[in-house]
């Protein structure tokens, strides 16, 4: 309740996409890129969502975007507000929020590390967040071919299967019967 | 490949006014390659020094993955690693057993690899998880090993996932055995390979950013 | 002054047997520890393993002369301590080079082992072993204070500075203990005891799991072997002074050996009691608790 009611309340201000209403103290709503920084300002200073709880992203390789999502948390009510904001895909950028919420910054660099988008201006963000010496395209996109990745990379050693646990284990503990059978 | 700017040579202005020139790589580390190190002259010295270290393994404190979980319960009251004369070390100069625990990311292995070289010979490792013997659920990651054996020279593996504190001691007994019989000689082949370990170690380090040896 | 050759072979009896009287009362203390803990603890003989095991490793590095003479000062302050003192009381054999002036000498080699720790550590080129040793001369010197007044307490009581005669002094039953005459400095000296013989709750210094930076950081085989003899011998030696000045000395090796396993098992019993301080707190400890206790002694007398 309290949630439509906050959004009736942002929707007056802000030009926002759909809400949804994922629990009572949990919900999300889309809002375009260019607003995002006075949004969450207004949220900030107004609705009491004083605490960044995680700025993470979504790689949606089929329409060619990236999903970058910022949880707010309201201590005082104690619910939780998701902003989320489609950016293009290809040279991705987006305006950074660490003057903020300082801790937006590692964040970022993370971002930047794991999916390649960049936060111009934000602190350390060319250094290497967690890995070092990385020599592909970031890791977590998802046209990155992990497995292909650590076959090529990594020595294997022969022999390793793989079992489907159920099957495996039936045939384990009930000796003789159909894999199949129920 | 040398992008550290603290690894880097540079002119540095002491407390005295003077200044002098510092090569981080030259000056801080002994770049000088391991050496095969033959045991004692007479054999019945060396087994008696074999007897001795099966019985006093010092671990390198060094927590590499989530297996290191499962060395903790062996100090408490229900393990009670001590009584087989098993610790734990601090520092890497003083432990001569090391355990991979688990899975070692790319940027582990490299502070594993200057860890393990800094430990004195004798020195063994044990691989601790199916993690380490064949990449266990991380199989498929792009960022762990897969095989430790092609990068340190590994004397026993645990298998688990994870591997029960009761493996844990079993194992140890084990490596005892393989001390007093004489075999675990893994600082000597891996001076007499080193050429192969450090290739493989740089074929999945991109930034190696320090000495080939160092101690 | 006659100078008799035949002390020298007897002094290194007295080393001898010390030492493994050391290995042996250390891991028993371990054990006594442990099972406070409801562990086994370590076997009985596993220091002397774990000695053979270092000195029997195969490499070592070495960062410098002083980095060499680190443990050879802090063994050389173990056994300097043991030879300069009576060991025995009464016993030719083992009085060793004791002398009329011992007392100060043995104040002197308490403290030389630290100090040979501090510039060998600092030439280990660890960045944090200097600030280690800092924090362990920084205790051990106030742990000192407390013990320094307690002897001046007792040489001003029996008007002497030599050991053998405090030790006769004390002869000739229970009650003319130093522990029953001067119980103020024996209180004071004792406060001191715990801080320096390297158990908690004074221990902070060199717990190494928990600060990985402490002086010996950088130690290992035959070096490390060397601490390891130093740790069996020091604390007997240290221990022996406060039998001579307290408890009335010993007349035979089996009376040292008892006496000396209860003084150590005090500082066990208070380590396994209480939790570890820092080692700012133990500062405070000492300089509100130690050091009125010692002037207050001096004062008695």
């Amino acid at each position: 309740m309290a949630m439509k009611e906050l959004y009736a309340r942002l929707k007056a201000l802000y030009p926002l996409g759909e809400l949804t209403d994922q629990r009572r103290d949990l919900a999300f709503v889309t809002l375009p890129a260019a607003h995002l920084r006075d949004t969450i300002l207004h949220l900030r200073d107004k609705e009491g969502f004083t605490h960044l709880v995680l700025l993470t992203a979504v790689d949606w390789l089929e329409e060619g975007q990236f999903q970058l999502t910022y949880l707010l948390n309201n201590r005082q009510r104690a619910c939780d507000l998701g902003l989320r904001v489609m950016i293009s895909r290809d040279a991705a950028t987006m305006e950074g929020i660490h003057d903020i919420w300082p801790t937006a910054a590692t964040y970022q660099r993370e971002l930047r590390e794991m999916f390649g988008i960049d936060f111009p201006g934000s602190p350390r963000i060319e250094e290497e967040f967690i890995l070092e010496g990385w020599n592909d395209i970031p890791p977590y996109r998802r046209d990155f071919d992990t497995l292909k990745y650590a076959q090529e990379a990594y020595a294997e050693r022969p022999g390793r299967v793989t079992h489907d646990p159920e099957t495996h284990m039936r045939l384990q503990m009930y000796p003789g019967q159909h894999p199949a059978g129920k | 490949m040398m992008t550290k700017p603290e690894l880097m040579k540079r002119m540095v202005k002491g407390p005295d006014g003077l200044e002098f020139e510092v090569d981080p790589l030259r000056d801080y580390y002994c770049e000088a390659p391991p050496t095969v190190m033959p045991g004692a002259y007479i054999q019945i010295v060396e087994d008696f020094f074999n007897w001795a270290r099966s019985q006093s393994l010092w671990i390198l404190g060094f927590g590499t993955g989530c297996g290191a979980i499962e060395m903790r319960p062996l100090m408490t009251p229900r393990f009670d690693a001590y009584r087989f004369g098993v610790a734990w070390r601090p520092t890497p100069r003083q432990a001569n057993l090391f355990i991979i625990s688990g899975y070692l990311s790319t940027k582990t292995l490299k502070r594993a690899i200057r860890a393990y070289e800094q430990m004195q010979n004798p020195k063994y490792v044990i691989g601790l998880g199916s993690c380490t013997i064949n990449g266990g659920m991380y199989w498929d990651s792009y960022n762990t090993i897969k095989k430790l054996d092609e990068y340190l020279p590994v004397d026993l593996y645990i298998a688990g996932c994870m591997p029960r504190p009761e493996a844990l001691l079993a194992g140890f007994e084990e490596m005892k055995k393989i001390i007093r019989a004489g075999k675990a000689e893994g600082a000597n082949q891996y001076a007499e390979n080193f050429a192969w370990y450090k290739a493989n170690q740089k074929r999945v380090i991109h930034d190696w950013d320090m000495p080939d040896y160092n101690w | 002054m006659d100078f008799d050759w035949m002390k020298i072979p007897y002094a290194f009896l007295t080393v001898f047997i010390v030492v493994n009287y050391g290995f042996l009362m250390g891991a028993l203390i371990q054990k006594i520890g442990a099972r406070a803990g409801r562990r086994h603890g370590i076997p009985i003989w596993q220091y002397y393993l774990d000695v053979i095991k270092n000195y029997g490793l195969r490499s070592s590095i070495t960062h410098g002369v002083m980095f060499y003479l680190g443990p050879v000062f802090r063994l050389s302050g173990g056994v300097g301590l043991l030879l300069f003192m009576p060991v025995i009381y009464g016993s030719y054999m083992f009085s060793n080079f004791s002398f009329a002036g011992d007392l100060i000498l043995a104040l002197y080699f308490v403290f030389f082992g630290t100090l040979g720790m501090a510039l060998g550590a600092g030439e280990s080129g660890h960045p944090h072993a200097a600030i280690g040793v800092t924090r362990g001369l920084q205790q051990v010197s106030m742990a000192e204070l407390p013990f320094a007044m307690a002897v001046f307490s007792v040489a001003l009581q029996y008007q002497t500075l030599s050991m053998t005669d405090i030790v006769a002094a004390q002869q000739g039953g229970l009650a003319n203990w130093t522990l029953f005459t001067n119980p103020i400095a024996v209180a004071a000296a004792m406060l001191a005891f715990l801080g320096s013989m390297m158990r908690p709750p004074f221990d902070v210094f060199i717990a190494p799991q928990e600060i990985p930076i402490g002086p010996p950081t950088e130690y290992h085989s035959s070096y490390l072997a060397l601490m390891q003899t130093n740790r069996a011998i020091f604390p007997v030696a240290k221990i022996v002074i406060y039998m001579n000045l307290f408890f009335g000395g010993a007349g035979s090796w089996p009376e040292l050996f008892v006496k000396v396993f209860f003084l150590y098992l005090f500082s066990a019993f208070v380590g396994v009691c209480f939790p570890r301080f820092r080692v700012e707190q133990s500062v405070r400890f000492f300089l509100v608790w130690g050091v009125p206790l010692g002037i207050l002694s001096i004062m008695v007398v």
